[in-house]
């Protein structure tokens, strides 16, 4: 104490800004144990059985329905995009030339991807899929929409793995007289596989939490459709409708907490792999 | 057979890998293709300079929406930037090993929890507290910048911390060894040296900001005129497609989507610059 209130007195500036970084984290970590504390507060008390009615209507407004389109829209999604990515990543990285310049193509176009905001990609979906092929409203429209929007993070986070599969993996595999298709699926795509899956979980992460990019593509109907052809609403769009609404904000609160513990998750299971990640590599 | 399967896959891989030009390719076609001609028609100067939106009186100007989102913009950056990066300065350099792993984990987290949440933590919790501050009405440009400035800063602090960190040691050791402060030697030396990474942090935040619609529909109150003060409500880009695109029809649908090219536009040099100067600090490193 003595010693810090010394070097206060003998460098005033220095020790003010030691105080501005802290006071930057602690209202940096504040900010998020508030609005984490503020919507678990407001909205444990009003998660009951009705929210979690298997039909929604406009008294219990369960998320139900919202939550199992979520589910059907990350499964499908995913079957979609992340074949496609994986595929991507593997000609990147083990057929393409290096500096060749269809790779500089490919690699700005997904990094271009991976900057648009979510409304652009909404807007697109809604011109394309909506309209142009005359989907309409329909949860197909939403996946393709949203397979655009996670392909670049699935290509990236499945390149870096690839690369940190070691050469002499590669070597060793050829050298037993293994193709070279064999050795990408037997060798280097089960080792890795762990950076594979940390692009996959932040994917859904991003598919459960979109809804500009839903909004005018997958459409807001509070069921689950019967088709693909048909609208459905996800839980973040679900919440959306109920606060833009304002008539449940009760259920809304807890919507959030639903939202919020799903995210939590995801993001801790994504943390485990990538701690598991570095003990092994 | 092997022989051909072997070519196959490869087409097949070499397939995926092109459908991340093809979507560039396609997003391009049909945002220009449904935008343009709504630009022509109204004329393109009309457009990006008129002050007013009466798409029922055939009045189609999105200065107001243009001058919104760089003012909300800017009041994110003034918020999230210095809040951001004393914060990646504290992860970097003062975060004792214990709390680190904890800290680190909720920068994770806060990227990760969806704007509408956000947005929602907004409405419930910013508004009011704004209202009851100047009681007037709590759906601001204050409010909007406020919260942006907090949605960017999981981008900010975990760029700049890579940044930060990827100074050479001996930069830091060699301030500390000539008798300056830490703080002076992080912040004199250390910092001037992670510049490009820093400022490709900030720009990163730019465009999530002004690309960021959600949270800003719901807390900035969306009146379509000009912005007239921090504690008057705006409307941006990103709002003005989302509130009117539901309903809107023939030349106002059209508008909105030219709308959605002008946020495209921007968001496309905002690109360039963050990939000129990662391309730049790549260099230094």
């Amino acid at each position: 104490m003595k010693a810090s209130l010394l070097e206060a007195r003998r460098h005033p500036f220095s020790f003010l800004v030691k105080m501005l970084v802290y006071l930057a984290a602690v209202v940096t970590i504040g900010v998020l144990l508030y609005m984490i504390g503020f919507i678990v507060v407001k909205g444990a008390p009003h998660i009951t059985p009705d929210l979690f009615a298997w039909e929604y209507t406009s008294e219990n407004s369960s998320l139900m329905p919202a939550l199992i389109n979520t589910v059907i829209m990350t499964v499908l999604c995913l079957l979609i995009a992340v074949p496609l990515g994986i595929g991507a990543a593997i000609y990147l990285v083990e057929y393409a030339k290096r500096g060749s310049k269809l790779v500089k193509v490919i690699r700005m176009t997904a990094e271009t991807l991976s900057g648009i905001p979510s409304i652009i990609y909404g807007l697109f979906g809604y011109l394309c899929f909506s309209t142009a092929m005359h989907w309409g409203y329909s949860l197909l429209s939403g996946i393709l929409t949203l397979v655009i929007m996670i392909l670049p993070l699935i290509i990236r986070t499945t390149e870096e793995a690839l690369i940190a599969v070691p050469d002499m993996y590669r070597e060793a595999s050829f050298g037993l007289g293994a193709g070279k298709l064999r050795t990408i699926f037997r060798i280097i795509l089960p080792a890795a596989v762990p950076g594979i899956l940390s692009g996959v979980i932040l994917s859904i992460g991003r598919i459960v939490g979109e809804t500009a990019a839903l909004i005018y593509t997958a459409g807001t109907v509070a069921q689950v459709p019967e088709s693909l052809m048909k609208s459905g609403r996800t839980l973040a769009l679900h919440m959306y409708s109920l606060s833009r609404e304002g008539l449940h904000m009760d259920e809304a609160y807890a919507t959030a907490l639903v939202l919020l513990i799903l995210v939590v998750c995801i993001n801790g299971v994504s943390d485990l792999i990538a701690k598991k990640l570095e003990k092994t590599g | 057979m092997n022989r051909f399967l072997e070519i196959f896959m490869k087409f097949l891989f070499f397939l995926a890998a092109c459908t991340s030009v093809m979507a560039v390719a396609l997003i391009c076609i049909f945002l220009f293709a449904n935008g343009i001609p709504a630009m022509k028609e109204i004329g393109l100067w009309n457009f990006l300079s008129g002050t007013v939106w009466k798409p029922t009186n055939g009045y189609f100007g999105i200065l107001s929406f243009i001058m919104g989102s760089i003012y909300v913009t800017a009041g994110a950056i003034l918020v999230g930037v210095p809040i951001g990066l004393l914060t990646s300065v504290f992860m970097a350099y003062y975060c004792p090993k214990k709390i680190y792993t904890i800290c680190k984990t909720a920068i994770n987290l806060m990227a990760g929890i969806p704007s509408v949440v956000y947005g929602f933590f907004g409405l419930v919790c910013i508004v009011p507290m704004m209202r009851d501050l100047t009681g007037k009405d709590g759906s601001t440009m204050l409010t909007a910048s406020l919260l942006l400035g907090i949605m960017i800063l999981p981008t900010i602090v975990s760029v700049c911390e890579a940044a930060i960190r990827s100074v050479p040691e001996p930069y830091y050791e060699g301030a500390l060894a000539l008798g300056a402060t830490k703080e002076r030697s992080v912040f004199a030396t250390v910092l001037p040296a992670a510049k490009s990474g820093i400022v490709a942090g900030i720009v990163l935040g730019i465009g999530r900001a002004i690309g960021e619609t959600m949270a800003v529909v719901m807390v900035a109150g969306n009146q379509p005129r000009m912005p007239k003060g921090l504690l008057k409500g705006v409307r941006t880009l990103t709002s003005n497609i989302v509130l009117e695109m539901g309903y809107a029809a023939d030349l106002h649908r059209e508008a909105l989507i030219a709308t959605g090219v002008v946020l495209f536009v921007f968001i496309l040099i905002i690109n360039i610059c963050v990939s000129l100067l990662k391309r730049r600090s790549d260099y230094e490193s």
